[in-house]
């Protein structure tokens, strides 16, 4: 079967929208740093990190995202930018079957983190309006109650590679007819937390946030999933080697025209296993965590997203897109035009 | 399990069996010593002495009575020590479940289920940062150890499975959905053995929030199904199986535990942490689940509930299972096992699943325990003591926070 990606929406430190993503990758310039500082015990810790502006939001109107964290309406609005109002009718009307596909690492550790501090506090005066949204398929559930759909909702915890999980197991269910389409999306929030946490593997990340969906349907779409590898775990061998087997599962040639889209962030020690994999490469390459990031879960859907966009372009037919997880898997994918 | 545009997806349904369980829960620390506690109608619920509770409403939970040091399973003390509390449970009825089926690791997709994942870590890791925020010791570890994909690699390490991981996390039916996504790749010949289960500990983050939603027993015990029932009681362990194609199976000359018949997975909307008051979720995937197996609810002979014990769970399930089961309802027997070892959340699908296996390998049907009058949904027949009887599909439901909805069914193997 012939699966199209035929939506997409993204929202990142460069903006809400696949456009302000892909202006922000254009122009290739790091985003400037916001300072997140806490203060605590008389001291203030203060950590660069890329947050989404607050200017533009296309948080979707919808009950249950007023109590919900940003993790949550990052990907309501990349969903919304991904669907389309006649979908969305067909949904509501019974006619199309959207399972959903949640992949994420931190979750929402904003109202994680205050529960906690509650709950320490005086867990009698803990919020019960907090703890639901600390569960992690808090925002799959919020999306496919804003849409309308009672098909299968899955959410994957998993390293940078959990995109690409997220998509083998949407092909599964539409290939089995399980659903008619899936939104496969990923998100993360910034908090303190995870950004004191992400900078302890090395001073130089740039901790972001924001959210990445793809429409997946049958069909021969412009957009065509092409080869999608099993992910290579890292149970049985290094990084450097799993990143070097994913290489081979994905079977492709360097002819000069295909892009390669990577997981690389610019910290040569967290980058080696995929610089060394594809040392070789002469075609052209693009890093986008280097511009938007470590948005950790949402990176992978990012790159994802941007690989769309440059296919759609027309200055390539054929994208692959790789990411050296981070303590679980290598994962990539082979896209194409249909015309490829 | 690999997408390929040019290779056509696998037509023929084959049939699933389990050749391997294992489970750790607070009855016991393997299959011999649950199967016992359930046929005993053994209730091990207990005061919670893993992290403070004396500020909170409750103070009761089915807690594992686990090792300290790491039991005959060829890791290093330090590796056991690097794992969290769930990654040793998960470890320990993984490690059982491998055995059973004689199989000693290899090349396998791997696919868990858990909602708290390596909450204490995180915990610890929230407390220093806030105590010492300057004192960066440890705390590297602590974030790195906290990521279920890092714990849960550590633990396929240890186990020398190599394949690829999937950890859904669907709250309280992650577990039963791990199995439900084994059970379809074997059946549509992706892969020929998946090691499939979920896990989850105890840990004061999802302790207090619990209590903070009111949805504890404040007696801490969980009498699902009774008219006055209050709460439930949360609780720890994991159940792993190997799910297999009977191909596979024979040509290892494995035995063969049951059948896997069915599995259904529908998304509940109605609100983030209430079931729809009739049920509807639950009955499109009991229905799915039977359709799946070609088997009509009067050929179900035992449903191990959902039954967390709370007000509104357990009424829900009770109208889904009259909608589901019909006329025949009154032949359904049903009970929930929380009401013994409590709530396991993202380890509570596995865990019943293998508690299902038991009932059908042992041919009794586990216990409703402390139901002092049952409440008017109850028209199915609860089972109210364990009880011996002629057991050949078993139909479990896991239902979770965020709506997640699953059904799985069993089939005794001498009778399929």
């Amino acid at each position: 079967m012939n699966l199209t990606i035929t939506g997409s929406g993204a929202v990142s430190p460069a903006g809400w929208g696949v456009a302000a993503t892909m202006n922000a990758l254009a122009k290739g310039e790091r985003l400037n740093p916001y300072l997140l500082e806490r203060i605590t015990s008389g001291t203030s810790i203060q950590t660069p990190v890329l947050r989404v502006p607050a200017e533009n939001a296309t948080t979707p109107k919808f009950a249950r995202l007023r109590r919900a964290s940003p993790i949550s309406k990052f990907a309501a609005a990349a969903v919304m930018e991904a669907l389309s109002e006649t979908r969305l009718a067909a949904i509501a009307a019974g006619e199309l079957r959207v399972g959903v596909i949640f992949t994420l690492i931190n979750g929402c550790v904003n109202y994680s983190n205050r529960f906690f501090g509650e709950a320490l506090a005086d867990p009698a005066m803990a919020s019960p309006i907090l703890f639901p949204e600390t569960v992690f398929n808090a925002p799959s559930s919020h999306i496919s109650a804003m849409i309308g759909s009672s098909s299968p909702n899955d959410s994957l915890i998993a390293d940078s590679s959990g995109f690409f999980t997220g998509i083998d197991l949407a092909a599964e269910w539409i290939e089995r007819g399980d659903v008619d389409a899936c939104l496969i999306v990923a998100s993360e929030e910034i908090d303190w937390l995870s950004a004191e946490g992400l900078c302890l593997y090395s001073k130089r990340y740039l901790p972001a946030e924001g959210a990445g969906a793809i429409y997946l349907e049958p069909g021969d779409g412009p957009i065509q999933l092409l080869h999608l590898p099993d992910p290579v775990s890292y149970a049985g061998r290094s990084r450097s080697d799993a990143a070097r087997e994913l290489r081979e599962r994905l079977g492709v040639v360097d002819d000069g025209q295909t892009l390669l889209i990577d997981g690389r962030a610019g910290i040569a020690r967290y980058d080696l296993a995929e610089t060394s994999a594809w040392s070789d490469w002469k075609g052209p390459r693009w890093s986008p965590r280097t511009i938007l990031g470590e948005a950790m879960g949402a990176s992978a859907a990012l790159q994802i997203i941007s690989a769309v966009e440059a296919l759609k372009s027309g200055s390539f037919g054929r994208v692959i897109v790789t990411t050296t997880g981070g303590n679980q898997h290598a994962a990539g994918l082979v896209l194409g035009t249909s015309l490829a | 399990m690999a997408y390929s545009s040019d290779s056509p997806f696998p037509r023929n349904p084959r049939s699933v069996v389990v050749t391997g369980a294992g489970i750790v829960s607070p009855m016991g620390r393997d299959w011999a010593e649950n199967s016992a506690g359930f046929q005993a109608g053994r209730m091990a619920l207990s005061p919670v002495t893993l992290f403070d509770v004396s500020r909170q409403r409750v103070g009761t939970a089915g807690q594992v009575d686990l090792p300290d040091a790491a039991p005959d399973l060829g890791i290093s003390r330090k590796n056991w020590e690097r794992m969290d509390r769930g990654t040793r449970l998960a470890l320990l009825a993984a490690r059982e479940a491998l055995a059973e089926a004689g199989l000693s690791g290899g090349e396998m997709p791997i696919i868990i289920g858990t909602s708290a994942a390596a909450m204490p870590i995180g915990e610890e890791y929230f407390k220093q940062a806030l105590a010492h925020p300057s004192r960066r010791h440890s705390q590297l570890q602590r974030v790195e150890t906290y990521q279920a994909q890092r714990q849960m690699t550590d633990m396929a390490r240890a186990l020398g499975v190599h394949g690829p991981m999937r950890i859904v996390s669907n709250a309280c039916a992650s577990g039963a959905n791990a199995i439900g996504h084994a059970f379809h790749l074997v059946r549509s010949g992706r892969a020929e053995i998946v090691l499939a289960g979920g896990y989850d500990a105890l840990c004061q983050l999802v302790f207090a929030g619990f209590d903070a939603l009111q949805a504890l027993s404040p007696s801490g015990i969980p009498r699902p199904f009774d008219a006055a029932r209050d709460g439930l009681a949360l609780g720890e362990g994991a159940g792993f199986v190997i799910v297999e194609s009977r191909i596979s199976a024979k040509a290892r000359g494995a035995k063969v535990i049951a059948e896997i018949l069915g599995y259904g997975a529908a998304t509940d909307v109605h609100h983030l942490t209430q079931p729809h008051p009739l049920g509807d979720a639950a009955l499109v995937t009991m229905r799915a689940a039977c359709t799946l197996a070609n088997l009509a609810p009067e050929q179900i002979n035992y449903i191990n509930s959902h039954g967390t014990g709370t007000p509104l769970n357990d009424v829900a399930e009770g109208n889904a299972i009259q909608r589901w089961a019909g006329e025949s309802v009154g032949e359904i027997k049903v009970s929930s096992t929380k009401s013994a070892i409590g709530h396991l959340l993202g380890g509570a699908g596995a865990v019943e699943s293998v508690i299902s296996l038991m009932a059908l390998k042992g041919q009794f049907l586990p216990a409703s325990l402390n139901v002092r009058e049952a409440d008017p949904v109850c028209t199915f027949d609860l089972v109210r003591a364990p009880r011996k009887a002629r057991v050949q599909k078993v139909l479990t439901n896991s239902f979770g926070f965020g709506g997640a909805n699953a059904t799985l069914i069993f089939g005794e193997e001498e009778t399929v």
